[in-house]
């Protein structure tokens, strides 16, 4: 690395290019998943409200919001990272970027940055619109923001590691639609892990998503499946191992450069 | 120090019938200031070569250096000062033309507040005839203009060293002027200039030095006017619209109805006609005259040896 060009020299227009790039396209990347996340609620809700009691003191509904909004948060993470890679790489445009003197944290920090940034606004949304259809508090507000910070970046950094693998829009929606939404689908966001059978409640024990989401619950209602510690040494650790796959990927130039 | 320095450059690809060199043990350097031309035929390794300059793709073997910054181990400092132009036409769809400028600029930490390096920005498109086209979207521009923002991208850094992958490939007479007058203002001001074309007139007027690749080798590599002074003699051009008879064909190029014949002196001139006569050809717009680049380039590829294939 050049002395007069730091390692982080770069980023910040990156990161811009990458937030204005999905603003630019607000109505797909924004205002579709949360009107997805509120048919959700509409239907579910409705459906089994009076039938289903996860927590004592919680309604279902009230429940499902916070599932709902970490949904939203990590698939669009996901989503944003992977699909402004694939777009560039198939359309040829990387190479605006493969030329420049972008370290590899440079690239890490911004696409993971502006996924977290897209995976927030949407959450956000999701939750300004949810919020209105059954009562919920924030009893621990830093857990909430911990686990919806964290899970954005584990989801951005998974969908850069997806963006570099793939080499057709084809596999990254493979990568989609056989990882990331089954693992999301069966993390606890519809119900409490605690209503499963022996099996598959450990299997949801292994699913990194299912931390995320329970230790984001604990924010709002202070009850959760399993401790928000647990919660956050797992989510950590997921976090790490993922941001580490991916730097290395990037140094290398995984099948950006040949 | 050169501006740029390929030296003993090999890169070798697994084919499905064993490894195939793109490029082999490849040297040579370009001074700065210099307007230097690579040529060669599709294939020959010239895209190749750039591509490990920028850093799309890693030698095999060698070291390639920009103005003494190794483009591996010292990437950032030999990036800063490379302006790329790439072969391919292609776009970022999201964004203005002013936008995409200010956000490249911004990569090569021209300012950390994109807007900063707008005066610059504002003197590239006007030069490249883009003034009109600052606030519209990249997909409403035609390819000619999408063309000269390929170009406005890779000098908005204010790169000391220019590389043009075939910036003229398909785009029209007017485009053309407009860049070569531009590049050749840049190229008097300092500005190392590395062009690669197919269009050889345009080599021919612009480089000062060339290097010619066949199948990965450097087979010439000299001052332009030597190249021409030393290889070319005297072409008898006219246009027919029948076919050259077999004694002249094997020492010609046709164009079209275009058909130009090697004659070193008088004498062969005078052979040639006779030829023609008596084969009944009537040629028309008759002239004598030097050989160009053209003439030089088809010469040295057909002279120099092909590349075996390795096992």
């Amino acid at each position: 690395m050049s002395a007069s060009f730091g390692l982080l020299a770069g980023t910040r227009p990156l990161l811009y290019k990458e937030v204005l790039r999905f603003w630019k396209v607000a109505f797909q990347t924004v205002a579709a998943p949360v009107l997805t996340a509120v048919l959700y609620l509409l239907i579910f809700g409705h459906v089994l409200e009076n039938h289903v009691k996860v927590f004592e003191t919680v309604g279902y509904t009230s429940f499902l919001i916070p599932g709902l909004v970490m949904m939203s948060v990590l698939q669009n993470a996901f989503a944003n990272s992977s699909s402004s890679l694939i777009q560039s790489k198939i359309n040829g445009n990387l190479v605006f970027l493969l030329v420049t003197p972008l370290s590899h944290w440079a690239w890490f920090l911004a696409y993971v940055g502006a996924s977290i940034v897209r995976g927030l606004v949407v959450g956000a949304g999701v939750l300004l619109v949810t919020m209105w259809f059954a009562p919920l508090h924030l009893v621990q507000p830093l857990w909430v923001l911990f686990f919806s910070f964290a899970g954005a970046a584990v989801m951005g950094a998974l969908g850069l590691v997806a963006g570099l693998w793939a080499e057709k829009f084809d596999q990254i929606g493979a990568f989609q639609n056989f990882i990331v939404m089954p693992m999301t689908f069966l993390s606890g966001v519809f119900y409490s892990i605690g209503s499963l059978p022996p099996f598959w409640q450990g299997v949801s024990h292994a699913n990194p998503f299912f931390y995320i989401i329970d230790g984001f619950r604990a924010g709002f209602f202070g009850v959760s499946d399993v401790s928000p510690w647990l919660s956050l040494a797992v989510v950590s650790a997921s976090m790490l191992a993922v941001c580490a796959l991916c730097l290395h990927l990037l140094r290398i130039g995984y099948k950006i450069r040949h | 120090m050169p501006a740029i320095s390929f030296q003993n450059v090999t890169k070798t690809y697994s084919g499905a019938r064993g490894a195939v060199h793109a490029l082999d043990d490849v040297s040579f350097d370009i001074q700065p200031g210099e307007f230097f031309g690579l040529l060669g035929p599709n294939g020959a390794g010239k895209t190749t070569l750039i591509s490990i300059l920028a850093g799309l793709t890693r030698a095999s073997s060698g070291h390639v250096a920009v103005l003494g910054h190794d483009v591996v181990s010292d990437y950032a400092a030999a990036r800063l000062s490379l302006g790329i132009v790439p072969q391919e036409l292609v776009f970022d769809p999201f964004f203005t033309v002013r936008e995409a400028l200010r956000i490249q600029s911004g990569y090569f930490g021209v300012r950390s507040d994109p807007r900063a390096n707008d005066a610059w920005i504002d003197e590239l498109l006007a030069h490249l005839g883009l003034s009109d086209k600052a606030e519209s979207n990249m997909r409403q521009l035609s390819g000619g203009m999408k063309r000269r923002v390929l170009v406005a991208q890779a000098l908005v850094h204010r790169p000391p060293v220019i590389v043009l992958d075939e910036p003229t490939a398909g785009v029209d007479v007017e485009l053309r002027q407009t860049l070569w007058q531009f590049i050749a203002r840049l190229n008097k001001e300092g500005h190392t200039v590395l062009l690669t074309t197919h269009y050889l007139e345009e080599a021919e007027a612009l480089c000062g030095r060339l290097a010619m690749l066949k199948q990965g080798r450097v087979v010439a590599l000299d001052r332009t006017s030597a190249l021409l002074a030393g290889r070319a003699s005297t072409m008898l051009r006219f246009k027919m619209d029948t076919a050259l008879p077999a004694s002249l064909a094997a020492q010609s190029r046709v164009t079209g109805r275009v058909m130009q014949v090697k004659a070193h002196d008088a004498r062969e001139v005078e052979a040639i006609l006779a030829t023609l006569h008596a084969a009944g050809c009537r040629p028309e717009d008759l002239e004598i005259g030097r050989a160009d680049l053209e003439d030089v380039f088809l010469e040295i590829m057909k002279d120099a040896p092909a590349l075996k294939v390795a096992a």
